[in-house]
């Protein structure tokens, strides 16, 4: 077993974006996860803020339960702007 | 039962990733997991040749180009190993068979580097090499490591043309320099070549790997492809391969080469190469060096994690 637990590292790589998960790594703590993740993931100014998160407090849908998870969303086709007929001489819309 | 497996197919033959969680056969898994762990082992390993010479760099700006190679080399193993976690294996593991001889690494690494023309050659050749095979794989069906790759893949192009400027700095020096170049490339040529394993007709594997779309092309394409491409950067460099039997082959579009000693790459693969047991041993005495470091850095979390008020000296 790996001594140092796993933590899931997320980048946010410049102003104005959200933090995207980039891979992960090991750490004994949260700060050394930081500055792991700083070496690891940001040689190359890839990042002006970083995020780390223990792994094992990520809770994530099941892929087998995905279907059914997602189903609410599936048949809401009025939730999307095409799902109304405006005229095409009605401007800015 | 046959449900997921026919939910995996068509996911493979869209052309979709299969992400971690997904169901996916055991072969597929497993073969998963061995690439994986292979390809970053074999990162690991490669920081040691150009390692040994950063002591050693002929300037400050030399030293500190080579040091963030280096330093990439490791970042592309930790990024491979954390895609191999997502498959469930466990990372002190694969160090663990790694050093315990259970789990290979690319056999180029096993070669010595003798003089600083190599870290020249090694970016040029066996970087530009890797670069064949991993872009590619920048397409891998397993989707943490074709992302793992496309991270690896940006950092490499640097690696590559490091290595050839430091050879044609070199080229432009003395008659001494320019020999010690050539001597680099005769060395490192016919070991990159077999960088892309075995001719395809003794490749079992091949197949299964590419209906599963972890591999894009075959080892022989993907040679080709490097042969191609080397064969106008030697000349610009003004260096000779050492291949008597090399040529353009207008009616086939490609290069012509000689055949490859495959006894010596099957030498290499199993233990005997020039630097095997050497290679495998730095690696253990790094682990094992590490320890205190690791239970420390463990001691001091737990250490940290009590709060004040319930410390035992409150
Ligand atoms: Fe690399
Ligand atoms: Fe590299």
């Amino acid at each position: 077993m790996s001594a140092w637990p796993l933590y899931e590292v997320f980048v946010r790589s410049k102003r104005g974006l959200n933090h995207v998960h980039v891979g992960s790594l090991h750490a004994a703590d949260d700060e050394t996860a930081l500055r792991h993740a700083r070496d690891l993931y940001t040689r190359r100014n890839e990042g002006v803020s970083i995020w780390v998160v223990r792994s094992d407090h990520i809770a994530a849908t099941s892929p087998d339960e995905k279907d059914p998870f997602f189903a609410p969303s599936g048949d809401k086709v009025y939730r999307h702007p095409t799902f109304y007929a405006i005229p095409d001489d009605v401007p800015h819309m | 039962m046959p449900d997921l497996e026919d939910h995996f197919d068509r996911t493979i033959e869209r052309d979709q990733r299969v992400e971690p969680r997904d169901w996916m056969p055991d072969g597929y898994r497993a073969t998963m997991v061995r690439q994986i762990a292979q390809h970053a082992h074999s990162e690991i390993i490669g920081m040691q040749p150009e390692g040994e010479w950063i002591t050693r760099a002929p300037s400050l700006r030399r030293k500190a180009i080579l040091l963030a190679k280096v330093q990439d080399e490791a970042g592309h193993g930790l990024y491979l190993y954390s895609a191999a976690e997502t498959l469930g294996a466990d990372r002190a593991e694969l160090t663990a068979m790694l050093i315990e001889g259970r789990q290979k690494y690319s056999s180029i690494f096993n070669y010595p580097t003798l003089t600083y023309a190599d870290v020249g050659v090694i970016g040029w050749l066996v970087d530009g090499a890797a670069i064949c095979n991993q872009v590619p794989l920048c397409r891998s069906s397993y989707g943490p490591y074709a992302r793992a790759m496309i991270r690896i893949c940006k950092e490499e192009s640097f690696h590559q043309r490091q290595g050839y400027e430091l050879l044609m700095t070199m080229m432009k020096g003395t008659e001494v320099q320019r020999a010690m170049v050539q001597d680099a490339v005769d060395r490192w040529w016919w070991p990159s070549l077999m960088m892309f394993g075995p001719p395809d007709d003794a490749s079992p594997n091949t197949a299964r790997s590419m209906a599963w779309k972890i591999k894009r092309h075959t080892n022989d394409e993907l040679r080709q492809r490097f042969v191609d491409m080397s064969v106008p950067q030697a000349e610009s460099l003004g260096v000779t391969l050492p291949d008597p039997e090399l040529r353009w082959n207008a009616e086939r579009g490609h290069h012509d080469f000689g055949p490859i000693d495959w006894s010596e790459l099957q030498r290499v693969i199993s233990g005997d190469g020039p630097c095997n047991a050497q290679r495998v041993a730095v690696r253990r005495a790094a682990h094992e060096n590490g320890t205190w470091v690791r239970e420390a850095a463990v001691a001091h979390a737990r250490k940290a994690a009590v709060p004040r008020s319930a410390g035992v000296f409150a």
